[in-house]
Order: C-alpha cells, then sequence, then structure tokens
C-alpha cells in the first residue's frame, strides 16, 4: 500500500551552511499516529517544514500519498500535508476566527455555501463553534492552538503534523486537545519532545536525533529504553516510568 | 469617507476669517455628543497636534509683510492670520480623526477600506499591522518587564544603548514572526493574494451613509457660505 508519508534519504544545510539533516527515512501509513521524538535541535522542525514543500532537500525525497514534493504539485500538496505550527499567533492573522479558518480552504478555491460548511464542520471537530466570530488575540492560549488546527483541518488533509502541540498549554488545554486529536479520524505525525503525550496518542514513535532517525517503534517500548534515551538528550520527567 | 469630505471642506476654508471654524468645531462637538464621547478622552488625543501648535506659534515671527506690535513684540499680520488658520484646520483635522477612531472597531477600519476599494496591498499591510500591534506591543512589554527585574532603570542617557539594544531586539523579533507568518500562510496554500471570500465584512447601513452625507453637506456648506461671504 503507498504509505501517506514518505521520507527517503533526507538532507538539508541551511543557507548559512549550518546542517540539520543527513539523510533521514520514514514511512507513515494512512489511519497511523506517529510521534517524532528528539531533542532541541535535532531537526525536527526542519523535517516538518519539508513535508509541504516550505523547505526544498538538499537530497533525498518526500512524497504524500505516492504524490512527489515538487514546485508543480506544491498547492495539492499543501491540501494533503496540514502543518500546525507551534505559536498560533504565527498562525492566526485574520481579524475573526470565522475568516482564519476560511481562509486555507478559500485559497483551494472554495465558495458560498462549501466554504461555510467547511468552516462549521472544522469548528465543531475542535469543539470551539462559538468562536466563530471572535478575533483570535482575544482567545486564551489553549483556545488559540486549538483554532490553529481547525485552519487545517478545514483542508481536510491527509495527514497532520503537528509542531509541538503542547508547548506552553496548562494540563486542562493539554488534556482538551488530546480529546480533539483522539477524535480524528486522520493520519498524525507529531513532532514532540513532550514523551508522555507521546505515549498517550501515538502507538508508534520514531527518534530524531543529529539530523537522522535512530530509533522507530512501539511507543512503550523506547520509552523504556533508558539507555536509547539517554544517548540521544531523551528524558522523561522526573517520577515518570514506563512500565 | 466623512472624515476626508469633513478635512477638505475645513482646509477649503477662506484664512481671514475665524467663524466659519467656529461653526465647524459645534458640528463636531454635536457628532461627538451623539456619539456620547467623553470630551476628556478627545483632548488627550489632541496631544498628537503639538508639533503643529509649535510651528504655528512660530509663524508670526518667521513671516514676513506689515508687521504690528502685540505685547511689545513685532509680529506679522499674515503670520498671525496663517498661524490663526493653521491651528484651527489642523485641531478640527485631529478632533474629527478621533472621533472616527473613537467610534470604528479596528477590524471595520479596514474593511470599510477594503469596500472602498483601496489597493489590496496597503489594506493587507494595514490588516496585518492591526493584527500584530497588540502581540508585537505584549513581547514589547514582556521584555520592558524583564530589564526592570534585573534592575534597569531609564533615567538617563547611559541607559539609552540598553533601550537601542532592546528596540533592536524587537525589531528582529518582530521581522522573524513576519517570516514565520508568511511560511504558515504558505503551508495553507497562499499564493499573493487574500482570497476575496473570507472577508465578508459588515457594509455600512443606508442609515450611517445618511448621516456621512449630512456631516459632510454641513461641513461644505458652512465653507462655502465663509467664501461667499469673505
Amino acid at each position: 500500500m503507498t504509505p501517506v508519508l514518505a521520507v527517503r534519504g533526507l538532507a538539508y544545510a541551511y543557507p548559512d551552511g549550518r546542517q540539520a539533516l543527513f539523510g533521514a527515512n520514514l514511512s507513515i501509513q494512512r489511519g497511523e499516529r506517529v510521534a517524532l521524538l528528539g531533542p532541541n535541535g535535532a531537526g525536527k522542525t526542519t523535517l516538518a517544514l519539508h513535508l509541504n514543500g516550505i523547505l526544498t532537500p538538499g537530497a533525498g525525497s518526500v512524497s504524500v500519498s505516492g504524490l512527489p514534493v515538487t514546485k508543480p504539485n506544491l498547492a495539492e500538496i499543501r491540501r494533503r500535508v496540514g502543518l500546525v505550527f507551534q505559536d498560533p499567533d504565527d498562525q492566526l492573522f485574520l481579524p475573526t476566527v470565522a475568516q482564519d479558518v476560511a481562509f486555507g480552504p478559500a485559497n483551494l478555491g472554495l465558495r458560498g455555501a462549501e466554504l461555510e460548511q467547511r468552516v462549521q464542520e472544522a469548528l465543531l471537530a475542535v469543539g470551539l463553534p462559538e468562536l466563530r466570530d471572535r478575533a483570535p488575540h482575544h482567545l486564551s492560549f489553549g483556545q488559540r492552538r486549538r483554532v490553529a488546527l481547525a485552519t487545517v483541518l478545514a483542508m481536510r488533509p491527509e495527514i497532520l503534523v503537528l509542531d509541538e502541540p503542547t508547548s506552553n498549554l496548562d494540563p486542562a488545554s493539554r488534556r482538551e486537545l488530546a480529546e480533539v486529536l483522539e477524535s480524528l479520524d486522520v493520519t498524525v505525525l507529531m513532532v514532540t519532545h513532550d514523551l508522555p503525550y507521546a505515549l498517550q496518542l501515538c502507538p508508534r514513535s520514531v527518534i530524531l536525533s543529529d539530523g537522522v532517525i535512530v530509533a522507530d517503534g512501539p511507543t512503550g517500548e523506547l520509552l523504556a529504553d533508558a539507555e536509547l534515551l539517554a544517548a540521544h538528550r531523551l528524558e522523561l520527567p522526573y517520577g515518570f516510568s514506563v512500565v | 469617507m466623512a472624515l476626508i469630505g469633513f478635512v477638505c471642506a475645513v482646509v477649503a476654508t477662506p484664512s481671514l476669517t475665524m467663524w466659519p471654524f467656529v461653526v465647524q468645531l459645534l458640528v463636531l462637538a454635536v457628532v461627538a455628543g451623539l456619539a456620547r464621547l467623553h470630551p476628556g478622552r478627545l483632548l488627550r488625543g489632541l496631544a498628537i497636534e503639538v508639533p503643529f501648535v509649535a510651528f504655528a506659534f512660530a509663524m508670526p515671527f518667521l513671516a514676513t509683510g506689515d508687521r504690528i506690535t502685540v505685547a511689545g513684540l513685532s509680529v506679522s499680520v499674515a503670520g498671525l492670520w496663517g498661524a490663526g488658520t493653521l491651528l484651527a484646520k489642523s485641531t478640527l483635522g485631529v478632533l474629527a480623526a478621533l472621533i472616527l477612531a473613537a467610534t470604528t472597531q479596528r477590524a471595520e477600519f479596514v474593511a470599510g477600506m477594503q469596500r472602498l476599494r483601496l489597493p489590496s496591498v496597503l489594506v493587507e499591510i494595514l490588516s496585518f499591522m492591526v493584527r500584530y500591534l497588540d502581540v508585537i506591543a505584549e513581547q514589547w512589554h514582556r521584555m520592558a518587564i524583564a530589564r526592570t527585574s534585573r534592575g534597569f532603570q531609564a533615567r538617563n542617557p547611559t541607559s539609552w544603548s540598553a533601550l537601542s539594544g532592546a528596540v533592536g531586539t524587537g525589531f528582529i523579533r518582530a521581522f522573524e514572526r513576519g517570516e514565520r507568518v508568511h511560511l504558515a500562510m504558505l503551508a495553507r496554500g497562499y499564493s499573493g493574494a487574500l482570497p476575496e471570500a473570507i472577508g465578508a465584512a459588515r457594509a455600512a447601513r443606508p442609515v450611517e451613509w445618511g448621516w456621512a452625507v449630512l456631516l459632510v453637506a454641513t461641513s461644505l456648506t458652512i465653507t462655502s457660505l465663509s467664501w461667499g461671504l469673505a
């Protein structure tokens, strides 16, 4: 079966010469929820920005449901890959929530009732239909994170890529986001160093360290391997252990 | 629209009479009263006019022409009239702008300009400014608190280097924020123009148009009357 996401030998160096990825390989099947784990500076965000063609690989390739990420395919790739950024203030830029949620599907050419239905459906999926006419900067941080998720869901992506979805969330917002993510019927790649969250939501995890994938397996097994975690600057929070 | 009309009418008033300005001021006072605006708030907003006031005070001394003596100082007659009308015109213009700002939400203002078919690039730049002003101001505020927490006090010129560093950092952060926003837009398929379908802002109601037209008509009448009587 064609994987939803296929990354082969991906290497990338920033224009200033700093190399972030050294030949990463990753394949994700439809319906999977996978955590991409790694310490700060491992290249996680750089990898995520390759998945919808924001960055162009120095070597290697990315394809989404068989469609290679290349310039002529960018519009379709960006519909298929929904990228949720770490800071919702980077993602929400229009005067009202509804306009922001409509931005993506309107770029895809949807208009009128069809567009309105997408907005409604996405806001329902994140449980915030009542916020549609509010200004994004008046919402709580947790609400903004969920609206940012809705702006991407409105494009009905085949794979959802979340960059550090729990950063800066309080425990209640964190749980609410988890409930939303669990209710969605969509393939997920979650970039994080929040190991308990990975364990809660993702049956499978991969570890990215120094620009390559160094481990790939069931999340519980990886997190129980203290030596593996220590070798790649990953740690469970104090008092936690996986049995 | 009414703001521009009103300002044009005020600016077109002949400069050798004073009564039209008083009447225009009364018109504005009525508008402000209808909008239930607090006079103190408008007066504070007038502070923006200070540079013009300074220039207006200099005019009687700098202008040439017939001179008269007022309180022991030799001043130019043309300069006096010039200063008086400059003061009157700028005060009226600023007051009208303040009333607009106080009665219109920022998002409505941007939507209004879009409906009036201002160039879309200009409207987009303004709407981004409106959206991120709070974010950047808050960031600036946090940086200020962090500076103060480490014992910083802006008292004398030795603190300027720290402040200029902060301004520089603030600029770079705003710039980086702009880049990230752009990336996030690209990730949702942005291709150079905001789709019109999302900008469904409320249009002005006929009644509101009526009030706007009434205001401009009143001030235009005052202007033409003053030309006729001058």
